[in-house]
C-alpha cells in the first residue's frame, strides 16, 4: 500500500508554505519522499491562479496592502481566491503516475474527499459540472486550483471552515459571481482538529493510502 | 527530429490551452525538462520535453487551445550544437511519453471538432495572447514587424517593441509588495471597512461562443460586405404551402415552412448566377459545380451552420426533411463533420424571430448569404388597386470585392421572381 506523510503545519504564511510546497515536490518527483498532505492556515492572502482575470480582483493591490492582505500570482489553475483564518487549506504532493494518471479523475477524487468530510458533519454539498470545487446550497465552501509537474501535484484546496466571508467581496473567486458558505455559516461548529482528522481520514480512503501522521511541521 | 504533442492528461480530456511556452526557438532542450504549460479546467500542468535536443519549431502559440495528440513544436537534433557538459544524467527513468499509448482523441464532439477545425484554418494572423497584449498595451500591430513563422507577431515582438518605446527600463510589474509585515493577529484584528458588492458578474466564453466571435471578425475583416434588400411577394407561395401542409403532415410527419420555398428558389439562382455559388482564393475565383446552401440554425447559446448537399438537385418534400432532420440533429449535437461543411452558400431565417431584414454576415469562404425576414400580410398597390398580400423582404448580403451591386439584385430579382410565379406543380 501507498504511504501518506501527513504535515499539520499550523499558521503560516502564504510564501512560506509555498516555498515548502515546492521543495516537497522536487524531493517527491526524485523519489525521496512518500506522497505529502500538508494542512495549513493562512494569515489574509489572495492568489491570482495562471488564467486569473485582473478584473476579478475588485480592490487595488495598495488598498490589499492597508488591509494587511498580501497578493501572490502563482501557478496553479484557476482564476483568483481567497485564503485566510478559518480555513483549511491542503496541499496534496502526489506522485499521480502511482494512482491514475488523470487531472480530472484528480480532482473529482479530491471533492470527494470535501464531500465525505463534509457528510460527516451533517452537510450535504454537491459538485457543479464546469465549476470545479465543492458547493453547498448556500454558496461555494471549498476552492480547488492545481498544479502539475511531471505527474506531482502541487497547490489544492481550501476549505472555508470558520472563514471571514467578507473577504470574499474583494475578489470574484474563481472567476464565478457566485456566492461563499463556510461550515460555521451553515451553522457547524467544529473544532479544527475535528476537520483536519476527517480530511486526513477520507484522503486515505479516497486515494487508498495507509496514513503515517508525520510530527507537525517536520 | 522529435514531434511534441499534447499529452493525454486524463481519459475525459479531449484538448487544453497551451497557456506558456518555457522555452524559446533555438534554445536547447533535456529530456524531461520542462517544455510548455497547459490549463484544462483547474489545472496547470508543465509538460516535459520528450527529447533532447534543440527547440526548432513553435507550432502552436500561447493562449490556443489544442486538441490532444497534436503536435505543438519540434525538437531538432542537438548534436550540431558543442555539449557544454557531458551529456546530461537523467535521474529518473522518463515517464513514458503518454502520448504513443494514447487512444484515439474520443470520436465524440464532432461538431465542435469541425467548427474548430475551420476557424483554425481562417484565423487572422496573431494569436489571442499577442492580441490581448496589444490591447492590453494600446499597441498597434501594424507597427510591430513580426519575427514568427510566416512574419507572424509573436509574444517577443510584442515585448520587444515595448522595451524599445519605454527608454527608463520598466519595473518588473508582479513584485508583490512585502505588505503584511505586520503580525497576522493584528491584521485579523483589524475590522475589515465594507466593500460594496461587485457591479459586474464575470463569465468566461464557451469555446463554440469564441469560435463564433472569432468567425464573425474574421469575416469582417476579409470580405466587403453589402447588402442589398428586395421585397418578395409569397402570396402564391403562401397558398401553395397552406394547401399542402396538412397533406405533409400526414404522409411525411412534418409540416411545411416557406423556408424550402426559398431554399428552391436560391438553388435556382445560384444555378444561373454561379458567381454567388463561389469563393475568393487569392486572385482567383473558385466555382462550385455542387450547390451546398447552409440554413443557420439558432442553438441555445450559439449558432451552427448546417449544410443541405446538392440542395439544387432536391424538391420541397426532400429539402424540408432535410431542414427538419438538420436542425433537430443540430440542437441535440446529433451533427457529423461533413454536414458543417462544403456549404457554398447560405440562408439565414431571422424572419422566424420577427425581423423584417437584417444585415447578415457572410459565411467564410462564401460570397453570399441570404437573409429571409418575416413573412406578413400588406397592403400593396397592384395596378392602382390596394391587395393584402404576403409579403416578406429578402436581404442578400454579398462581398462586394467579386460581386456588384447591378449582379446582386439581378440574383435576387431572379429568386423573387420564382417565388412571386410559384406554382403549385412544382412541390
Amino acid at each position: 500500500m501507498r504511504k501518506l506523510e501527513v504535515r499539520e503545519l499550523g499558521r503560516l504564511p502564504y510564501g512560506e508554505a509555498w516555498a515548502l510546497q515546492k521543495e516537497l515536490a522536487e524531493q517527491r518527483k526524485q523519489g525521496l519522499i512518500p506522497d505529502q498532505l500538508l494542512l495549513v492556515e493562512h494569515p489574509h492572502v489572495l492568489t491570482m491562479g495562471r488564467n486569473a482575470h485582473e478584473q476579478n480582483l475588485l480592490v487595488g493591490r495598495s488598498r490589499l496592502a492597508e488591509l494587511g492582505i498580501e497578493y501572490f500570482e502563482i501557478d496553479r489553475g484557476g482564476d483568483v481566491t481567497y485564503h485566510g483564518p478559518g480555513q483549511v487549506v491542503g496541499y496534496p504532493i502526489l506522485d499521480l503516475r502511482e494512482w491514475k494518471r488523470d487531472v480530472v479523475a484528480y480532482l473529482r477524487a479530491l471533492e470527494e474527499v470535501i464531500l465525505a468530510t463534509l457528510r460527516r458533519f451533517g452537510i450535504e454539498g454537491h459538485r457543479d459540472a464546469g465549476a470545479t470545487g465543492v458547493w453547498t446550497p448556500e454558496g461555494k465552501i471549498c476552492a480547488m486550483g492545481v498544479h502539475i509537474s511531471r505527474w506531482v501535484t502541487t497547490h489544492g484546496f481550501a476549505l472555508n471552515w470558520t472563514t471571514d466571508l467578507s473577504y470574499f467581496q474583494h475578489i470574484v473567486p474563481c472567476g464565478l459571481m457566485r456566492p461563499v458558505a463556510s461550515m460555521e455559516s451553515l451553522g457547524v461548529r467544529v473544532e479544527r482538529e475535528a476537520v483536519h482528522r476527517a480530511i486526513v481520514e477520507e484522503f486515505a480512503r479516497v486515494f487508498e493510502y495507509e496514513p503515517a501522521h508525520a510530527a507537525a511541521g517536520a | 527530429m522529435a514531434d511534441v504533442v499534447m499529452p493525454q492528461m486524463g481519459e475525459s480530456i479531449v484538448e487544453g490551452t497551451l497557456t506558456k511556452w518555457l522555452k524559446k526557438v533555438g534554445d536547447q532542450v533535456e529530456r524531461d525538462e520542462p517544455l510548455f504549460e497547459i490549463s484544462t479546467d483547474k489545472v496547470d500542468t508543465e509538460i516535459p520535453s520528450p527529447a533532447a535536443g534543440t527547440l526548432s519549431e513553435i507550432l502552436v502559440q500561447e493562449g490556443t487551445v489544442v486538441a490532444i495528440n497534436t503536435v505543438v513544436a519540434r525538437i531538432g537534433d542537438g548534436a550540431a550544437a558543442p555539449a557544454p557538459a557531458p551529456a546530461p544524467v537523467v535521474e529518473t527513468p522518463a515517464p513514458a511519453p503518454a502520448p504513443a499509448a494514447a487512444p484515439a482523441p474520443a470520436p465524440a464532439p464532432v461538431v465542435e471538432a469541425a467548427a474548430a477545425a475551420a476557424v483554425e484554418e481562417s484565423a487572422g494572423p496573431v494569436s489571442p495572447l499577442v492580441r490581448r497584449m496589444a490591447r492590453e498595451n494600446n499597441v498597434d500591430l501594424a507597427q510591430v514587424s513580426g519575427t514568427g513563422a510566416g512574419g507572424r507577431i509573436t509574444k517577443q515582438d510584442i515585448e520587444n517593441y515595448l522595451a524599445a518605446k519605454q527608454a527608463p527600463p520598466a519595473a518588473p510589474v508582479a513584485a508583490p509588495a512585502p505588505v503584511a509585515a505586520a503580525a497576522p493577529a493584528a491584521a485579523a484584528a483589524a475590522p475589515l471597512p465594507r466593500v460594496e458588492p461587485a457591479k459586474v458578474r464575470v463569465e468566461a466564453m464557451s469555446i463554440m461562443r469564441q469560435k463564433i466571435a472569432e468567425h464573425m471578425v474574421h469575416s469582417k475583416h476579409t470580405s466587403a460586405h453589402v447588402t442589398t434588400v428586395h421585397r418578395v411577394d409569397m402570396t402564391r407561395v403562401s397558398k401553395a404551402r397552406a394547401k399542402a401542409k396538412e397533406d405533409f403532415q400526414q404522409r411525411y410527419g412534418f409540416g411545411l415552412t416557406f423556408l424550402p420555398f426559398i431554399t428552391r428558389a436560391t438553388a435556382e439562382a445560384l444555378r444561373a448566377f454561379p458567381i454567388f455559388n463561389s469563393s475568393i482564393e487569392g486572385t482567383n475565383v473558385l466555382y462550385h459545380n455542387e450547390v451546398n446552401i447552409g440554413i443557420a440554425v439558432a442553438l441555445d447559446n450559439g449558432l451552427i451552420v448546417p449544410v443541405i448537399h446538392q440542395a439544387d438537385e432536391k424538391n420541397i418534400v426532400g429539402l424540408q426533411r432535410s431542414i427538419v432532420d438538420l436542425a433537430a440533429r443540430a440542437r441535440s449535437k446529433q451533427l457529423k463533420p461533413n454536414e458543417v461543411q462544403g456549404g457554398t452558400f447560405s440562408i439565414t431565417n431571422f424572419g422566424s424571430f420577427g425581423s423584417l431584414f437584417a444585415t447578415p454576415v457572410i459565411n467564410q469562404p462564401q460570397v453570399a448569404i441570404l437573409g429571409v425576414g418575416a413573412i406578413e400580410k400588406q397592403p400593396v398597390v397592384i395596378d392602382d388597386a390596394i391587395a393584402i398580400r404576403s409579403m416578406a423582404h429578402l436581404a442578400l448580403t454579398f462581398d462586394h470585392r467579386l460581386i456588384d451591386g447591378a449582379l446582386a439584385d439581378q440574383f435576387c430579382l431572379k429568386v423573387k421572381s420564382i417565388l412571386e410565379s410559384w406554382s403549385d406543380e412544382i412541390l
